[in-house]
């Protein structure tokens, strides 16, 4: 259990994807003006994000890895050079019938998510937590953690980079550093905020 | 009507529109609403009103900062002179020497020991004036907005919070990052969401760390190396502070290693009573930092640990150690980065003393933790004035219905 609450402090703060490795960045400065739509984004995120690196670890775990097809009698069948491509394929499939699960079941979290969905489908993050997962040599129970927390860690670094942006509309910046500059030296400055955690052994 | 502002009067005419120094209108504005009250007054639809403007405000910081300042030089100069009577040496091999030659290095003699403290701390803060002051003024001239006296805030912290033995020219890279990424690219004072002063600071921490951490820096004597006391308390707990030397009521007072104003508490104390009393500092802030570390130290105090002895340190000596003090009564308290609402200043404070025990006690990388502990709850100041005033208008819109 410590292992797992470890994990997901580790993957919340200390890893965070958008601060410490920069990923997913193209939603994390387009959706970002809003604290309210960052939130909603940032829960899709999560759910997705939850949902995809547990699926991806079992398809791994039990298709892909080298000798995972022994069960089928296949002892030494190493798929996992088309690992990158069945990632991205299960987001995209995941994403589309969670959409579609919403859109039938819970029409009112379907209308607040929206346009997010789909835009999920290209962030880089969720793949990427996919393919740590993958490399970290994650096991299923803590793929399911590192998928929350990750996810988690990236809707608070995007809700906190929407309060400095709103925030930040009483500014006064410079013509020439107006819209995505400034967005971009925000995102440095909280990097340097979440240097705090560096260094920290879990 | 006084000679000085007759003579200020007189020159005004050379700076206004049309005149021939133009460009330099933004350095008269600031000598002279720094020597004088600006005569303008609010006019249209304001509410707010008070005869303390943000000129005065703060200057009224910077006065609050003095007592740090004297135990600044005060203590620079007794722990310099104390390292060279350690190493035996009689005299300081760089252009300071020349000067202090003439005072001696007693280090019981408060002459010697002023001037000692005076040649390291004074050399610092002109650079971060002059380099700071550069881009302020550079930055008010082509922006056209006032040089304002936050800048002077920002400048004497960012010094204060510098270990004596820098090198000065990366003390002009701090400040000038401090003050151009910090501030002025947000469009200057009030407008940015990071303390200017703790950005400067934290980019040269992690830009030259070998000026900024480790055991030699904190004493300004090449070749001798002195521990901060929280360096040895990350070694050995608190017993590794008491068998470094350095008592309790020392770290109260501030006889000890570290960086040039942070070492005595009871400076910052005094300070804090004169901010409070003038109410340019919140007290919440303050409360909230003291109540967010009280509580965390106390709770690591209970889970306790058998390889880390940091675990185990109370918090009447997280209180005296290190940068706390310094950070909760001045870099904390900073009107505009903080938390503005006042449930928020609460939250923003525990923030603040609850990430700075977190460091301090299991990232080992860091011993100090208040310079990232303060940049990281700048980071969610705004998010927290958020939920406080969504939480109010939901209070209110049920209390109405």
């Amino acid at each position: 259990m410590e292992a797992y609450i470890n994990l997901f402090i580790k993957s919340v703060f200390i890893e965070n994807m958008a601060l410490a490795f920069f990923l997913g960045m193209c939603t994390f400065i387009a959706v970002s003006k809003k604290i309210e739509t960052a939130v909603g984004l940032g829960i899709a995120v999560t759910i997705v994000q939850a949902l995809t690196v547990p699926a991806n670890n079992l398809i791994y775990g039990f298709l892909l890895k080298e000798g995972a097809l022994s069960w089928m009698g296949l002892t030494d069948v190493d798929l996992s050079f088309i690992a990158l491509m069945a990632c991205i394929g299960v987001i995209a499939a995941l994403v589309q019938i969670l959409e579609m699960v919403l859109d039938k079941f819970f029409p009112a979290l379907y209308n607040a998510l929206g346009i997010f969905l789909p835009l999920i489908t290209v962030n880089c993050a969720i793949l990427a937590g996919s393919l740590f997962m993958i490399e970290r040599d994650y096991a299923f129970g803590e793929s399911v953690v590192y998928g929350i927390g990750s996810g988690f860690g990236w809707a608070l670094a995007i809700t906190a980079m929407a309060g400095v942006r709103e925030k930040l509309k009483y500014s006064d910046v410079p013509a020439g550093l107006q819209g995505l500059g400034i967005t971009f030296i925000t995102a440095g400055l909280m990097a340097l905020g979440f240097m705090a955690f560096s260094g920290i052994q879990l | 009507m006084s000679r000085t502002r007759e003579f200020l009067d007189k020159l005004h005419p050379h700076f206004a529109k049309g005149g021939k120094f133009e460009a330099l209108y933004s350095v008269y504005e600031m000598v002279d609403t720094f020597l004088y009250a600006p005569s303008h007054v609010t006019t249209g639809t304001t509410h707010v009103r008070d005869a303390v403007d943000l000129k005065r405000v703060m200057t009224y910081v910077v006065l609050a900062t003095i007592p740090c300042v004297l135990m600044a030089i005060l203590n620079t100069g007794y722990q310099a002179n104390l390292a060279m009577e350690t190493l035996g040496k009689t005299s300081v091999d760089n252009w300071r020497g020349v000067i202090l030659d003439i005072f001696g290095y007693n280090k019981y003699n408060p002459l010697s020991v002023v001037m000692h403290g005076l040649m390291y701390f004074l050399p610092v803060y002109i650079v971060t004036l002059a380099a700071g002051g550069v881009w302020e003024v550079l930055f008010a001239a082509v922006r056209k907005h006032d040089v304002n006296e936050g800048f002077f805030v920002s400048s004497m912290l960012f010094a204060l919070s510098l270990p004596p033995s820098i090198p000065l020219w990366q003390v002009a890279i701090g400040i000038s990052f401090g003050v151009v990424m910090g501030k002025e690219v947000f469009g200057g004072t009030g407008k940015n969401f990071l303390n200017p002063a703790l950005t400067g600071r934290a980019f040269l921490y992690f830009a030259y760390p070998a000026s900024m951490s480790g055991d030699a820096v904190w004493t300004a004597v090449d070749g001798f190396t002195g521990a901060t006391a929280l360096g040895l308390a990350a070694m050995g707990g608190v017993e590794g502070i008491t068998q470094g030397g350095i008592g309790w009521f020392q770290s109260l007072i501030g006889f000890e290693q570290g960086s040039m104003g942070e070492t005595s508490v009871l400076a910052c104390a005094l300070g804090a009573a004169f901010l409070i009393y003038t109410r340019v500092a919140n007290w919440r802030i303050m409360a909230g930092v003291m109540a967010g570390m009280v509580g965390t130290a106390t709770l690591f105090n209970i889970i306790g640990s058998d390889h880390n002895a940091m675990f185990s340190m109370p918090f009447y000596w997280h209180l005296t150690l290190g940068g706390f003090a310094f950070g909760m009564v001045y870099m904390a308290t900073d009107p505009v980065s903080a938390a503005m609402t006042n449930t928020g200043r609460w939250v923003f404070g525990a923030l603040v003393g609850f990430m700075t025990v977190l460091i301090r006690v299991v990232n080992p990388a860091f011993p100090e933790g208040i310079m990232l502990a303060i940049l990281f709850s700048n980071i969610f100041a705004p998010l927290i004035d958020y939920v406080v005033i969504k939480a109010n208008i939901r209070r209110r819109a049920k209390s109405y219905a």
